[in-house]
């Protein structure tokens, strides 16, 4: 079975729960006045399960909510009126909806359900009484009739057949807070009674106001009733009830007995082979497996403190068969930790099509409000991805989108005019990275204007008019704080917000982005970000007196480097890497660290391609599983620092935002003194 | 540019409703989740067209089209009704009231388009 029909039958064995619960409510309450809600709820229910199993084209269970479904509206509109034998009944076809849905869970046949449909109508037309011939009409005015729904109409010969009074209260709010006030009123009024209509009116209301004529039924004395709702009142008709309910007490006394002590067990009887459900998916809120996570944190943090009491161990009483089984212990430990770890994270993961399929609705809508045609083209859909990332990068996505929509893709005359198709195309794109994945925005517009990017990187002082980039430097600049443009950066619906936004919210996320452009050919934004947060694997490092926690998943190797090695070319170290020029920033120097002058220093290689980096440190301790914590509101403006973290021991260290350290130091070596 | 006010309290007939309209062009929409945000949007622009549901929590769409129609600075807007096939009787009620048209759900996006262009044509 697929994973959306999965979903279906556990939505179906929801909705059956929920109408056995009101099916149940309505048996309890039958004889002493049924809630309305309860019946528009079973009839809401079922309307819900002919919708969702149409989608599923499972025609069986269609067509027998949708007769359900016209049963109970009946019983809603007060054509049939419930009775035990409606309970049962109901409860009977309740038992035939369940079955053909386990059917439809085991991929079984499809039952043929025509002769339970011919039940059904046989039923109805047993049933549907004729209300009893009271006239509305007679005491309430034409102009308000005229307005009422046939469900409220039914409600208002209901409410005169049990004797109520019918009242008409009449109020006259401001418009702005009109509806909190009459919240309040109609909260009033079916407090004592049952609110029937509401009825807006504007004649013989100040400007600026707004009148509500609202009809109730109710028991209550007039006088009271003005006291408490505390505006004129007119009746429409008076209350008898006083009078007769004793005497319809006694009389349904007895029989309201009879019938609440057959109902249950007949119903109990019917049930129990369907008891067990099919379904084998539960659906859970996020922030439980957050909390999961969070303990197996805690729990990888104990892990490290076994595994630094083992090698004390060693230390201090050699290899015994003690420390053995400590060590033994210690690698289950570890084993088990990371099993249990790597299934949490995988209930996480979600396909990143879904938010695809979001992206793609405001595509489509926006698009016409510009007037472009677009062309929407997916792939890797299925990648997946956590579902906290996923969700924390729709709105980065959507930004990149309309940039896209806005300034990439032209309008269709000028396209015409370049000699491309008419209408554009954006691509998103999907795939996995080792541990990142990558979601591309692509277009097939225009490209990023360079010149004017470096205009208006002089222009804000972000690097100097005599400075020679590359089109790849200069087209990074668009993520810079504050820098929009109106030809490069759109808002979004004039919130000022331009691509440093996405890059700051990436990089919260441990992601960062990257674009490439071509002149006419269009522009593609790539979106790295880790497949997963939670815990991570981190690479412990020292220079000077402070330790840093550094992401293994931003690295790629480490180097032990001479100093004599280190070249200064144009004022710039590098170290040459395997032939390749390797730009090196000193950890010491960037956070004003006092370093050592050893001879021999350690590198740690990150970023990919053009933006790779070698940070110098003084010593390198090895891998810790770290959980991330914020930093907080406080400290949260700081450059250069991803969070904190608990090393054990209750030593607590910082985690390196190696994206912020590259951007810095690449910015720094260019010659951009101004950053 | 015409404006349409769409009243409905499902979110994804609105969507839906929008997205018909969308399909034309020289229509912006304004969408009102219930009567009362109806009643509320009403006088701060001018509307071309209303498109209401009958059956909503607060006010129904019949109290809302009686409210436009005897109110003189609305009465003239031409009123669509979109509810489902349940609500038969209830359109007749609102067409008495002086509604100008009525859809049925589920409707296809051309039968809705036609209705509305011909409604603001007429």
């Amino acid at each position: 079975m697929n994973s959306s029909r999965k979903e279906f039958i556990a939505e179906a064995e929801d909705l059956l729960q929920e109408s056995q619960n009101l099916i149940l409510e309505i048996q309890d309450t039958y004889s002493t006045g049924i809630n309305p809600d309860t019946i528009n709820a079973l009839f809401r229910t079922m309307h819900t399960l002919k919708g969702v199993s149409g989608l599923f084209g499972l025609q069986g269970v269609t067509k027998l909510s949708h007769a359900l479904e016209t049963l109970m509206d009946d019983v809603r509109l007060g054509r049939i009126e419930v009775k035990e034998s409606v309970v049962s009944f109901l409860f009977k076809n309740l038992d035939i909806l369940r079955g053909l849905v386990e059917a439809a869970g085991n991929d079984g046949e499809e039952e043929d359900i025509a002769a339970y449909l011919k039940d059904i109508e046989n039923f109805r037309n047993r049933q549907k009484d004729q209300e009893e011939a009271i006239s509305p009409e007679a005491v309430i005015d034409p102009s308000i009739m005229r307005v009422l729904t046939e469900y409220e109409e039914h409600r208002l010969r209901a409410n005169m057949k049990d004797g109520k009074g019918l009242y008409l209260a009449k109020a006259v709010f401001s418009l702005d807070i009109f509806d909190t006030a009459l919240a309040n009123m109609t909260g009033t009024i079916k407090s004592m009674g049952e609110l029937i209509s509401t009825l807006p009116t504007s004649s013989n209301v100040p400007d600026g106001s707004i009148g509500f004529n609202l009809m109730f039924g109710s028991n209550r004395p007039l006088a009271e009733l003005k006291k408490e709702i505390n505006v004129d009142i007119d009746i429409l008709s008076e209350s008898r009830t006083a009078k007769a309910a004793p005497a319809a007490l006694i009389e349904e006394g007895p029989v309201e007995k009879a019938a609440s002590t057959v109902g249950p067990v007949a119903v109990q009887k019917i049930q129990d082979s369907h008891l067990k459900s099919t379904s084998t998916t539960v659906r859970v809120d996020i922030e439980k497996l957050d909390r999961i996570l969070n303990t197996i944190g805690e729990l990888t943090l104990a892990k490290g403190a076994v595994r630094r009491i083992g090698v004390e161990l060693v230390e201090t009483c050699g290899h015994s068969s003690l420390v053995q089984d400590v060590h033994k212990i210690t690698q289950t430990l570890e084993k088990r930790l990371s099993e249990l770890q790597e299934q949490v994270l995988e209930i996480r993961m979600v396909p990143i099509g879904q938010i695809f399929s979001r992206l793609a609705q405001i595509v489509r809508r926006y698009a016409r409000e510009i007037g472009k045609q677009i062309d929407l083209v997916m792939y890797g859909e299925e990648t997946e991805l956590d579902k906290f990332l996923a969700e924390e990068i729709v709105d980065p996505l959507m930004h990149l989108i309309r940039n896209s929509m806005d300034h990439g893709i032209e309008m269709p005359e000028e396209r015409k005019a370049k000699g491309k198709k008419e209408s554009g195309t954006i691509t998103l794109k999907a795939y996995q990275k080792g541990n990142h994945v990558v979601v591309e925005v692509g277009d097939d517009g225009a490209g990023i204007n360079l010149d004017k990017v470096r205009k208006k990187a002089i222009e804000k002082g972000l690097i100097d008019d005599d400075v020679e980039l590359e089109q790849k430097d200069i087209v990074n600049f668009i993520f810079a704080p504050g820098f929009s443009t109106k030809d490069v950066v759109t808002d979004i619906s004039g919130r000022g917000v331009g691509m440093d936004v996405v890059k700051e919210k990436l990089s919260a996320l441990g992601g960062f982005a990257d674009v490439t452009t071509k002149t006419d050919a269009g522009s593609t934004f790539m979106v790295t970000l880790p497949i997963t947060l939670a815990i991570i694997k981190a690479l412990i490092v020292r220079v000077g007196p402070e330790q840093f926690a550094v992401p293994l998943s931003s690295m790629s190797e480490t180097l032990i480097v001479e100093q004599k090695d280190i070249r200064t070319i144009e004022w710039k170290e590098v170290y040459y890497l395997r032939g390749e020029m390797l730009p090196m920033v000193r950890v010491s120097r960037f956070f004003g660290l006092q370093g050592e002058d050893n001879e021999r220093s350690f590198a740690v290689v990150v970023g990919f391609g053009e933006r790779r980096v070698g940070l110098l440190f003084d010593e390198l301790y090895g891998q810790h599983e770290i959980v991330i914590k914020s930093l907080g509101e406080y400290l949260k403006k700081l450059r250069g620092f991803a969070g904190a973290a608990e090393i054990g021991k209750h030593e607590v260290i910082l985690v390196l935002d190696i994206e912020a350290l590259i951007d810095e130091s690449l910015f720094r070596q260019k010659g951009a003194v101004h950053v | 540019m015409k404006t349409i006010l769409i009243v409905e309290d499902s979110a994804t007939t609105r969507a839906l409703i929008r997205a018909v309209i969308d399909e034309l062009s020289g229509y912006e929409t304004v969408e009102a989740s219930s009567g009362f945000e109806a009643l509320k949007i009403l006088p701060q622009q001018q509307y071309d067209l209303i498109i209401t549901d009958i059956n909503m929590p607060d006010i129904n769409g019949l109290e809302l089209i009686n409210f436009v129609r005897n109110n003189p600075r609305y009465s003239h807007l031409p009123i669509i009704i979109v509810s489902t096939e349940r609500s038969e009787e209830d359109k007749k009620r609102g067409m008495a009231l002086g509604a100008s048209a009525y859809v049925t759900k589920p409707f296809k996006s051309v039968e809705l388009q036609e209705i509305i262009e011909k409604t603001l044509a007429s």
